[in-house]
């Protein structure tokens, strides 16, 4: 690993002043789970590493139904989860926070993080996609809000501007008769990189019986993750059915551009979007009609 | 604790000496040498799979501050054509010296081409960016069967196949094609009422240790030069180290260190000489720790394979004949593991006419090396396939056929092998008799029960031992065997029981090369049989000497002295070992205790069997293991606990070889999972309860009935979780490992068929 020059501001101000002065070469330490792994594989090689967690601003986690949820961007997922308010109202958010690697790396993982290490994989960006998730960024030139659903732009890549940061997510408040589900293909039980991921968000209506609004989003199975827009907006104003569900599964089928590597061969990773749409839909609905599912730690204790 | 059978020490579950030190991380492992003015190495490895190096340019990297040396396989001693043979059989010594650092060729992306070492870690790292290697990128073969075809690439173009024992003199990838026949199979395979013949192939898999591999040197100003190090064998290395660099042996010592995991991967040498001249070039400590990319990307692996069985069966159910076509990765250098495969391939069934052919293939892969029973895991995945389809259409119960066709005592191998007394019958009914085979098999939807039987022949060689009597009547051990699973208590309790002593009154140590005996690697499951053997023996020769002992302070003939259940007597008088070790400096000074063993004959293979219920997500090929049960002849159990620990890390590791383990290789020939997040060996959440059964027919060739029992284990697992899974879905597979994506096709392919079928 390359020497690099270690700075921990206290306030947004100075976090952007430093990373701004580097552009490509500064590089935003949060949790940490990903850069310190990424920095000495070599796959970068940062003249400066910026640590946020000092500032106050981005360790904000807070809820109300006015404002909704806002995650800041250092927050760790373990705080996500442990707080009881957040874990019932966002189930579909802690479905995803509760499979980031094991207790040790959810210490230290954030859900800021994951969205700014832009993988295709991440767990928590389709969750956050179809929770209608806004970025709140800082850079030079001031304030942006940028919907979770723009923010990627390729492998790695995202919209941050040299100098820009992100600050915190901010998520609505739920609306009620809505449930979200997130699932994951792993070939193992634990400690997996998605082959596949999708996260699923319903708001139902006529005493749950008809999809009011839906919302899909893929992990794993393009260059970035892909929020399934047409595969959600086709199922407002349906029955709730298995029909409907398939057709939701297919259209989902129809925007994943997967590749074969290591993880899964390609076609493989289209039939799971079909198979994990149908099963996060499943969740997603008994969810919004105020049944409990588990999530893949809660399954995995029994 | 009583042992039975009237054993006071055998048999019983001591805590074992090592573990303190383990559980509270006192224990040193290589990794943890530390010395003063220690430097530290790193490797620079081929990006490339096939490719020829022109030039390599070190300047930058030496004029690097704080780099103390650099060096390349042009600094390592020319070997010529050199055979040597240093544990793993007969080898060029130019493929071991150029498997440490290329010279001319690299054969595989990892291969090492030069290493530095400097004043800290990162500074070599840094180092081996400035390394300017320029290369002639050839085109590589990183498949078996494009291989062996005609025009494939060539890795060594003075290589020439060697077949039935003759060199052929023809260029090709093929290092080896033996065979092994018995009777007359055309004419069985012509009488038999049912012929199954299928084909299979398997991928290639790593060991898995935890622990990366690692070296420390220093090569001192008088030319003596001491290892520090992880190893399956201190006395291989010092060998291979020797050869490598070509000084002799007595001028290295091995000290080796607590070993985090070997498997058969910690036998070939690859950082020892690397740490060696590094030392002597610079003049200090040296220290190497592979990276876990490095790891998987240039040790192990154990090879992929290519197999075709072929099966005949009389309708009473009497197997009548077998053939086997054995295809097997050797990786970069020829001499790989097909020959154990052809060991154990019909190992478990007396067949009275057979045919096994058999071929060693070099590839752009890593050198193959040895993994737990080599080559008996892809034998028993394809055979025991056959003997469940030869089951099925002679509508007889798998179990009773195999009961029918089991080896026995007299059963001649098609390799020539007669078998001794052996347990495989027994590890047969034991299934038959277990709780969990006669417990009804799962019966949800997707679910279902499969059984094998799989075997490892076990190895002896060479072990000594020494035994110092402490005035308190405790007893020092001194014995060569790095201690992988927890050998040196097991080694303990057979000296402890041979002399009636307590077994906490014995201190087992691994000692360096200097300081005992040439001892044979920690492989084979040799050690509690051949190093427990010359503990044996080492107590029967302090006993002889004790009663010397004796007879001299109670001035009486030797033949006068008797020593029973611990206790030494003649007429009235008495002394326990402990009264009588107290009075040794009065009757000459010390006793030590020593023998040597290499026991040739009368090792005892192992037999072992899995019973394995799982569950299958059908819409997504996902295999979930509900209950395992692995069930294996110990001979006699010195210490049941590690019999049970060694039954199930071998049923876990099977597990992860039959459902996700695999190299995967890109389209360039670089490893795309050189990590332990892609390369998926199972965790404590993919695995129950391991459930262990321990059989006990003993080996008559060994004082205590011991056979080795760290490698059959490994063998019957992904045949078992198969017929689990056909069971379950309806599909046997033919290729490991048995991964979503591949129980899925599989599951498509025979809807698709079954629909065909029905849609006429």
């Amino acid at each position: 690993m390359k020497d690099f020059e270690y700075c921990a501001p206290k306030t947004l101000r100075e976090a952007v002043a430093l990373k701004a002065e580097k552009g490509e070469a500064a590089r935003v330490l949060a949790g940490g789970t990903d850069l310190i792994v990424q920095l000495r594989g070599k796959r970068f090689a940062p003249d400066r590493v910026i640590d946020i967690k000092n500032i106050a601003d981005v360790n904000e986690l807070s809820y109300s139904p006015r404002k909704g949820l806002i995650i800041g961007a250092g927050v760790p997922c373990w705080r996500v989860y442990n707080d009881a308010e957040i874990a019932e109202l966002y189930p579909g958010l802690i479905d995803s926070a509760a499979i980031i690697g094991g207790i040790q790396i959810q210490g230290r993982a954030t859900f800021g993080g994951n969205l700014c290490n832009s993988s295709p994989s991440a767990d928590t960006i389709p969750s956050l996609m179809t929770h209608s998730a806004v970025c709140n960024l800082i850079g030079p030139n001031g304030k942006r809000k940028v919907p979770v659903v723009d923010f990627c732009t390729g492998p790695g890549r995202n919209v941050l501007e040299p100098g820009e940061i992100l600050v915190s997510l901010q998520i609505p408040g739920i609306k009620k008769n809505t449930g979200a589900h997130y699932q994951r293909f792993i070939p193992r039980n634990e400690m997996d990189i998605a082959v596949v991921g999708v996260s699923s968000q319903v708001v139902l209506a006529n005493r749950g019986k008809e999809f009011k609004e839906a919302r899909i989003a893929l992990a794993a199975v393009g260059p970035t993750p892909i929020f399934a827009a047409a595969a959600g907006e086709a199922l407002a104003g349906q029955a709730v059915s298995d029909e409907a569900i398939a057709a939701a599964a297919a259209a989902a089928q129809s925007l994943a551009t997967p590749i074969s590597d290591m993880r899964g061969p390609a076609e493989f990773r289209t039939h799971l979007v079909g198979v994990l749409v149908k099963r996060t839909l499943e969740g997603a609905i008994a969810r919004a009609r105020g049944k409990f599912v588990a999530n893949a730690v809660q399954e995995a204790a029994g | 604790m009583s042992a039975g059978n009237g054993y006071k020490v055998i048999g019983t579950r001591p805590v074992r000496h090592d573990g303190v030190d383990k559980v509270t991380g006192r224990a040193v492992y290589g990794g943890d040498t530390r010395l003063s003015g220690l430097l530290y190495g790193q490797v620079l490895r081929s990006p490339h799979a096939h490719a020829r190096i022109k030039s390599i340019d070190i300047s930058k990297a030496q004029a690097l501050p704080g780099v103390k040396a650099v060096l390349t396989g042009a600094d390592l001693p020319k070997t010529g054509d050199t055979i040597v043979d240093l544990g793993e059989g007969p080898a060029r010594l130019k493929y071991m010296s150029d498997n440490v650092l290329a010279t001319d060729k690299t054969l595989y992306s990892g291969h090492p081409v030069a290493a530095v070492c400097a004043s800290n870690v990162h500074i070599a790292e840094e180092a081996l960016d400035l390394i300017e290697v320029e290369y002639e990128v050839l085109e590589a073969v990183l498949n078996l069967r494009e291989a062996m075809k005609e025009g494939a690439p060539q890795l060594h173009p003075d290589m020439t196949t060697q077949e039935f024992g003759e060199d052929t003199g023809r260029t090709s990838n093929l290092a080896t094609h033996f065979q092994h026949k018995l009777g007359d199979p055309d004419t069985a395979f012509a009488s038999a009422d049912v012929v199954i013949e299928r084909e299979f192939n398997t991928a290639t898999v790593h060991q898995g240790y935890i622990e990366p591999h690692n070296a420390t040197a220093m090569w001192n100003a008088d030319g003596q030069i001491t290892i520090w190090t992880s190893t399956q064998g201190s006395f291989a290395a010092r060998a291979q180290t020797g050869a490598v660099l070509d000084i002799p042996v007595s001028k290295i010592k091995v000290v080796p260190q607590e070993i985090g995991g070997g498997f058969g991967g910690k036998i070939p040498i690859y950082l020892e000489p690397i740490a060696a001249m590094l030392s002597k070039a610079s003049g200090q400590p040296v220290k190497l720790i592979m990276t876990r990319p490095a790891v998987f990307e240039s040790t192990g692996p154990t090879p992929g394979s290519h197999i075709k069985i072929k099966m005949g069966a009389n309708k009473d159910g009497k197997i009548v004949a077998a053939e086997a076509y054995i295809a097997f990765e050797s990786g970069a250098y020829p001499g790989g593991l097909v020959g154990a495969a052809a060991m154990c391939v019909f190992s478990c069934y007396d067949i009275a006419n057979g045919l096994i052919d058999c071929y060693d293939v070099v590839l752009n892969k890593p050198r193959s090396f040895a993994y737990r029973a080599p080559g008996s895991t892809q034998a028993c995945f394809a055979t025991e396939h056959v003997v469940e389809l030869l089951a099925a259409e002679l509508g007889i119960d798998p179990l009773e056929f195999r009961l029918k066709n089991s080896a026995t005592t007299g059963t001649r191998r098609i390799d020539g092998v007669v078998y001794p007394k052996m347990g495989c019958k027994e590890v047969l009914e034991a299934i038959r008799d277990s709780e969990h085979y006669k417990s009804a098999a799962p019966s949800g939807p997707n679910q279902g029960r499969g059984i094998s039987l799989g075997y490892w022949f076990n190895v002896g060689l060479q072990s000594a031992c020494t035994a110092s009597v402490n005035n308190d009547g405790t007893v020092s051990l001194s014995e060569g065997s790095t201690d992988i699973g927890g050998s040196r208590t097991s080694i303990a309790m057979q000296f402890a029981e041979t002399l009636s002593l307590d077994v906490d009154d014995v201190r087992a140590q691994v000692v360096d090369t200097d300081s005992i005996g040439h001892t044979d690697v920690t492989g084979g499951s040799r050690v509690t049989y051949a190093t427990g053997w010359a503990a044996y023996k080492s107590a029967l020769d302090v006993q002889a000497q004790m009663c010397e002992r004796a007879a001299q302070l109670w001035e009486v003939e030797v033949d006068q002295v008797a020593f029973e259940e611990g206790v030494f007597s003649s007429g009235d008088k008495s002394y326990t070992f402990k009264e009588l070790s107290g009075h040794l400096d009065e009757t000459g000074g010390p006793v030590i205790g020593r023998a040597t063993v290499n026991p040739d004959s009368g090792v005892g293979g192992s037999f072992a069997a899995n019973i394995a219920d799982v569950e299958v997500d059908p819409d997504t090929g996902k295999v979930q293991v509900l209950r395992f049960t692995v069930i294996q002849d110990a001979g006699k159990a010195i210490h049941p606990s590690y019999v049970e620990g060694q039954m199930q890390g071998g049923s876990a590791q099977g597990i992860g070889w039959a459902l996700n383990e695999e190299y995967y290789y890109n389209k360039d020939g670089q490893l795309d999972n050189s990590s332990y997040l892609d390369y998926r060996i199972p965790t404590s959440l993919d695995l129950p309860m391991i459930e262990t059964i321990i059989v006990e027919v003993p080996n008559p060739g060994h004082p205590f009935g011991v056979r080795g029992v760290g490698e059959a284990n490994i063998a019957p697992p992904p045949a078992a979780m198969a017929g689990a899974i056909a069971d379950a879905i309806g599909v046997r597979l033919q290729e490991l490992p048995m991964k979503p994506s591949n129980v899925l096709a599989a599951t498509q392919a025979s809807e698709g068929q079954a629909a065909l079928a029905a849609g006429g």
